[in-house]
């Protein structure tokens, strides 16, 4: 049990409940914030007591996030972050799905790198997902994508 | 006996087209390990956008009812259970499957989810209606107390820890509240231009259940995932059916448990295998051979994993309370189709409800009767490499949300929602509360905004919400499953 993990994740959820209830006690019309002060209000109230709960060591659920695993996340977050706010709108869906779905097989993909064999199959597999993607998006429920420099 | 009527919808080509393609899919994604039903089911809403909502709500039944099934194919022949559904036919099943009966195992497991499954939807035909009667009698208070209720009892149950339950019940509440207020047209909590129009249910569905498997994945680094799969020999399906037949006692016990838990809003299949499994083997008389490849075993899991799937979607078609996490996900791909559960859904939508009901009879037997024929194909295909399984997801999540509403504010909704449901699960949170507060919010305040009103013109807020049989029974059993669940909590640390 990582209990300093704990208690940032909880003070930063304690923040946040903290933040919406003032909101929604400070906004007006009071009217149209009626139901968001209730919620608000309970929501505050479990995230502080989750909070005092980390902070006196005994939170029991959860066993937080290891360097390892942050460590292996950390390059498909980034591609994923970069595909999903950027590349999609930027180069278009199916360029840059493309590029993050071969880059996330890459990178991800056990196989050894130094054999011509494994990066045909990346390639293959690639343009497998990106056909299917463009038949049933593109074709059969026609839905109009942002598009990039090519389609 | 109105449902007979509307079987004809079913065996129409498009319908039979999509369950027969919604079985075999929700097989193949069943047996597929980190694919959990309530994912396959949350991917596959986008895509009945453009169907009708009978044939997008039979397609989204049939891989309920498949998926659940479909997760025994990898429990038995790789020792990987699709879903945690799946883990207590791990225990015998893959035993059995060691010593050379895998067939056997597999056809054991898809004949009694079949037993199992249609049993759980006759109890939906028939429970449905007269609570749906029953529930004619709710006014906003009650409906009101039902929404807490559906948070409450999902939040307290379905989580480890009965407060974080409930906290992330609240923040799917808060989330729901995001978006122009309905009565006053006034912003709230609108601090992107993405959120003007509040959070879309359904590309929040697809990133709080799918992007923190594809996170999970890239969290496991580059390993080989592939399991060395165990063949299969033949096996006549006569014996399979005979012996299923010929272990009574797992058989009703794994059924009547089934049910009985899918009733539970809430609970979910994920402990009916397990619950069936223990009882089943208190019941028999071999009760020493479970755990040793026992054909009861396999029996009383699969038998109840799939009693449950009708039974979650009561309280869900009547009531507007999911059953199970699915059942939750299954409420969105309703609301999107302009259906509101409740109390009058078999008066304006008898079309679409009891064909969709139907469907899942049908689908009950066409996904045995598939499941025992693609079952080695499926765990084949259930191999592929956690790589292009994490891709292919986030692939299919953002290509999903954006064909909602063709806007990239749903996109951007999904990978931040999906992200911060990673972490909140790595700290001990669900998804399950978060989903249900996101959809029964709304209810909630509609009705609380109504009650308030009429409360206002009569003995106030105080009475109107606290006073009246029904209001108090309700409010009990949400502050009964809550201390329930606290004490399970704090038993079981007890207990450690």
């Amino acid at each position: 049990m990582n209990y300093l993990q704990h208690r940032i994740s909880s003070g930063v959820i304690a923040v946040i409940a903290v933040w919406v209830c003032w909101i929604s006690y400070t906004q007006k019309p009071a009217e149209a914030f009626l139901f968001p002060r209730v919620i608000a209000t309970i929501f505050m109230t479990l995230a502080i007591w989750t909070f005092i709960k980390a902070l006196l060591g005994r939170t029991k659920t959860g066993n937080g996030l290891s360097l390892q695993a942050a460590k292996n996340m950390a390059p498909g977050i980034v591609i994923a972050g970069i595909y999903i706010f950027w590349a999609a709108k930027a180069l278009g869906f199916y360029v840059s799905g493309t590029i993050a779905f071969f880059m996330l097989l890459s990178f991800y993909d056990p196989a050894s790198n130094n054999e011509p064999k494994t990066w045909i199959k990346r390639v293959i597999i690639t343009v497998g997902f990106i056909t299917i993607m463009y038949a049933l998006f593109a074709l059969v429920l026609q839905v109009y994508t942002p598009r990039g420099m090519f389609i | 006996m109105e449902f007979i009527y509307y079987f004809g919808e079913v065996f129409t080509p498009v319908s039979m087209l999509l369950l027969i393609g919604g079985t075999i899919g929700g097989l193949i994604l069943g047996a597929t390990p980190g694919l959990s039903p309530t994912m396959a089911v949350a991917l596959l809403i986008p895509f009945t956008f453009h169907l009708t909502a009978v044939h997008g709500l039979i397609l989204l039944g049939a891989a309920y009812t498949s998926t659940v099934a479909g997760g025994a194919v990898s429990a038995i022949l790789l020792k990987i259970p699709g879903a945690p559904a799946n883990i207590a036919t791990t225990l015998d099943g893959h035993t059995m499957a060691q010593k050379g009966d895998g067939a056997k195992a597999l056809q054991l497991s898809f004949i009694s989810s079949l037993i199992g499954g249609v049993f759980g939807v006759i109890l939906l035909i028939f429970l449905t209606p007269v609570l749906a009667q029953w529930a004619l009698a709710f006014g906003p208070s009650h409906l009101f107390w039902l929404a807490i209720l559906g948070v409450t009892v999902i939040g307290s149950l379905d989580s480890n820890s009965v407060v974080k339950g409930l906290l992330s019940g609240c923040i799917g509440m808060w989330l729901a509240t995001i978006g122009f207020d309905d009565m006053l047209g006034v912003k709230r909590f609108v601090f992107h231009p993405s959120l003007g129009g509040g959070v879309n249910i359904i590309p929040a569905l697809i990133g709080l259940f799918a992007i923190p498997q594809v996170i999970t994945m890239f969290a496991k680094g580059r390993f080989d995932t592939s399991v060395e799969q165990i063949k299969v020999k033949k096996h006549p399906i006569g014996a399979a059916i005979k012996e299923v037949l010929s272990r009574k006692i797992a058989l009703v016990v794994g059924t009547i448990t089934g049910s009985i838990i899918g009733l539970i809003p809430g609970v979910g299949g994920q402990i009916a295998g397990l619950v069936a499994y223990d009882q089943a083997r208190k019941f028999s008389p071999e009760r020493a051979k479970f755990g040793t490849g026992h054909s009861e075993g396999i029996i009383a899991a699969e038998a109840a994993n799939n009693a449950m799937v009708g039974p979650s979607l009561v309280p869900l078609l009547t009531l507007s309370i999911p059953g199970s996490p699915t059942a939750a996900v299954l409420l969105g791909g309703l609301l999107i189709h302009g259906i509101f559960p409740g109390t009058d859904l078999f008066e304006n939508h008898p079309d679409v409800v009891w064909p969709f009901i139907n469907s899942m009879l049908i689908g009950q037997v066409l996904m045995c009767i598939f499941g025992i024929y693609i079952a080695s194909f499926a765990a084949r295909v259930s191999q592929v490499p956690q790589s292009v399984m994490a891709a292919t997801v986030l692939g299919l999540a953002v290509f999903g949300s954006y064909a909602v509403q063709q806007s990239m504010g749903d996109v951007y909704v999904m990978a931040v929602l999906g992200c911060m449901m990673y972490f909140l699960e790595r700290f001990g949170f669900t998804a399950a509360p978060l989903v249900l507060g996101l959809i029964l919010g709304p209810i909630a305040e509609s009705n609380f905004v109504q009650g308030s009103m009429i409360a206002n013109a009569q003995n106030g807020a105080f009475t109107y919400f606290f006073t009246g049989g029904l209001n108090m029974l309700l409010i009990a059993v949400a502050v009964v499953s809550i201390a329930y669940s606290a004490w399970s909590e704090l038993s079981t640390r007890e207990d450690a």
